[in-house]
């Protein structure tokens, strides 16, 4: 009985850390989804990006990792703002298909371009020696850095929390996502709140991919092949909730490593499972607006 | 009174029939890919292998064409379909020494066709992000189910050496896959003037209907989801029967058939010709085909980057595909001469 408890804390611990990348990743896609109902497939490669320029920056630079990781997320934010005004804002009213089409070719555009620069081959990022080895938490010990990705996913979603319940410009996003015509029509600039919310959702995504080198490590195809998973996690939360994405990034975290240990061959397979599930039965997702 | 009330209805509906048969007439542009296909039979008669891979992919562009052009079904898991019929006839021949070709593809029509009318019926009630969703997760299932069942499918090393009894019993394939185009030619053009006759009759107008105005649809009584289960059925047998070609002429089949980007690839085929107008899935899957064989030679890479780039700008300005822009040269140099 004591080895089952030992390895239901296990997978709890390393479900929760899976599920603050997924959280930390998601969050800003969904929140652009419900705003514009825009089909971003872009997403994943802001996240690569921002991975790609931790490596640079810990890597050419010696800069730590830490700063690093909050660099690239400020120049990822930034850089995303212009892809917003120039290629995003004509799409907001065309159908889903084009908005699909247009991303997946800037993911493709993406891939290819950082390819071309950093090669093929999975890189690493040097940790500092705080991150490195194992925490003891008393009764036993956790691999240090997924504890300090679960610090860092609990910080975020109390820093979230509190913007979005507490403050003037939270409380505009959320009348925009419930009713975007009523926001503008009282005077709230929703295309400008876009924008924000587009920067610090790409930039998320960057924090989110820099800090996914250490798990799964960093390629170019990162940018499409963690694309469905946020995807996922943004539908099954349903759009523009902060709490449907956290619960959902639980569930999928937790059911998906707990899965894998029962089952290794699986894959990702338990993912799509709850995906169809949770989607046949809440079509907008746990917390979405039907 | 009644005699009053039914002659304008009776009018609008001989209206209706004299458009859709004006529409079902055959133009003489039409015979135009037929030839040049035909014609590329005796100006490439060594390069018929990969000329058969553009006519699967032209037919795999099609079927989607029916869903996604037709009835405005955004799907990314369309290669669900074309790896069902794909593993049919490969499995077919494994498993139970099945090596007749053409009840071979029949078969893989009719088994993704019946995948295709339990999973429509499912998630076809749905539209938008939670539809598209549902079709990649339903692929990305077929093909984790394929990969934990390795032994059975072989995995992502593939089943090879599959050989197949020659043509009707008479045609043997030949080392440059003359036959092979030939076969697959036929079976293009019998589905092709399935799918024509299908867009042009009244069910196909009940299609666009759905795809313009879903609720106006409704209102007039339309059985909305039952025509978008038979359509997405008919599109996954479809897709099937692609599937069990691209099985038989290369003689072999990997799992690679499921991926997200073979869904992706065909999409952005069709796309790139124009949706909604049957020959876009020829225009665009020729096209995409023969520029990677060329470029990604030069650099995969770059390939990457052109298709993606191509994908932008056809968004940003040409939004109805190459035959968009065809038409529109053709409206203006109309114009001109007038």
């Amino acid at each position: 009985m004591p080895q089952l408890l030992t390895i239901a804390i296990s997978v709890l611990f390393d479900g929760l850390a899976y599920a603050m990348f997924l959280f930390i990743t998601s969050v800003g896609l969904s929140i652009t989804m419900g705003l514009m109902g825009f089909v971003n497939l872009a997403h994943g490669a802001f996240a690569m990006a921002g991975g790609y320029v931790v490596v640079s920056l810990t890597r050419s630079l010696g800069i730590d990792f830490v700063p690093s990781l909050i660099i690239a997320a400020v120049v990822i934010g930034a850089v995303s703002v212009p892809f917003e005004r120039v290629l995003y804002r004509p799409l907001y009213k065309s159908t889903d298909l084009e908005q699909v089409l247009l991303t997946i070719g800037l993911a493709f555009m993406a891939i290819a371009g950082f390819t071309y620069f950093y090669g093929p081959i999975p890189k690493s990022v040097p940790l500092p020696d705080w991150l490195q080895g194992d925490v003891s938490l008393g009764f036993r010990a956790f691999p240090t850095y997924r504890a300090f990705l679960i610090v860092v996913g609990a910080a975020l979603i109390a820093v979230l929390w509190y913007a979005f319940e507490k403050t003037n410009i939270g409380a505009k996003i959320r009348a925009a996502v419930d009713n975007r015509r009523m926001a503008e029509s009282v005077g709230i600039n929703v295309d400008l709140l876009f924008t924000l919310t587009f920067a610090l959702g790409s930039g998320l995504a960057a924090l989110g991919g820099g800090l996914a080198i250490q798990l799964f490590g960093l390629t170019p195809s990162f940018a499409v092949l963690y694309l469905v998973l946020f995807l996922i996690v943004v539908a099954v939360g349903g759009l523009g909730s902060l709490k449907g994405t956290l619960l959902a990034a639980l569930v999928i975290g937790i059911i998906d490593t707990g899965g894998k240990y029962i089952f290794p061959q699986g894959g990702n397979f338990f993912i799509y499972v709850i995906t169809v599930l949770v989607l046949l039965i809440k079509p907008a997702g746990f917390y979405g607006r039907e | 009174m009644a005699v009053s009330e039914t002659t304008p209805g009776r009018a609008a509906r001989e209206r209706a029939a004299e458009y859709l048969i004006r529409r079902h007439y055959f133009s003489w542009p039409e015979a135009l890919p037929w030839l040049i296909a035909i014609a590329c039979f005796f100006i490439f008669p060594d390069r018929m292998t990969f000329g058969s891979q553009v006519l699967i992919m032209v037919m795999f562009a099609l079927s989607l064409d029916l869903i996604l052009g037709y009835a405005g079904i955004v799907t990314l898991g369309h290669a669900a379909f074309f790896g069902i019929g794909a593993y049919t006839v490969a499995l077919g021949f494994v498993k139970l020494g099945w090596s007749e070709p053409i009840t071979g593809i029949i078969a893989a029509g009719i088994v993704a066709g019946i995948v295709g009318i339990a999973a429509g019926w499912f998630i076809l009630r749905y539209r938008g992000l939670t539809l598209l969703m549902l079709t990649i997760a339903f692929g990305a299932m077929l093909l984790e189910s394929g990969n934990i069942r390795s032994d059975f499918t072989g995995g992502y090393d593939g089943l090879p050496g599959l050989t197949f009894d020659p043509l009707l019993g008479m045609f043997q394939y030949d080392l440059y896959g003359r036959t092979n185009y030939w076969y697959v030619l036929v079976v293009l053009a019998v589905v092709f003037f399935f799918v024509r006759r299908i867009v042009y009759s009244p069910f196909g107008q009940a299609l666009t209907g759905i795809r313009e105005n879903v609720r106006r649809m409704h209102a007039i009584g339309s059985p909305v989801h039952r025509r978008l289960v038979t359509v997405y059925a008919i599109s996954a047998g479809i897709a099937g029967i692609a599937g069990g070609l691209f099985t038989q002429t290369n003689a072999y089949v990997t799992l690679t058939v499921f991926d997200f980007d073979t869904s992706a690839k065909v999409m952005v085929m069709l796309i790139l010709g124009g949706t909604g107008r049957l020959y876009g899935a020829f225009l665009g899957a020729a096209v995409y085909m023969i520029l990677e064989d060329k470029l990604s030679k030069m650099s995969p890479s770059f390939w990457q980057f052109g298709i993606g780039l191509l994908l932008v700008v056809v968004v940003m300005f040409a939004k109805r595909g190459l035959l968009g822009i065809a038409e529109a040269i053709g409206r203006k140099t109309k114009r001109g001469q007038a």
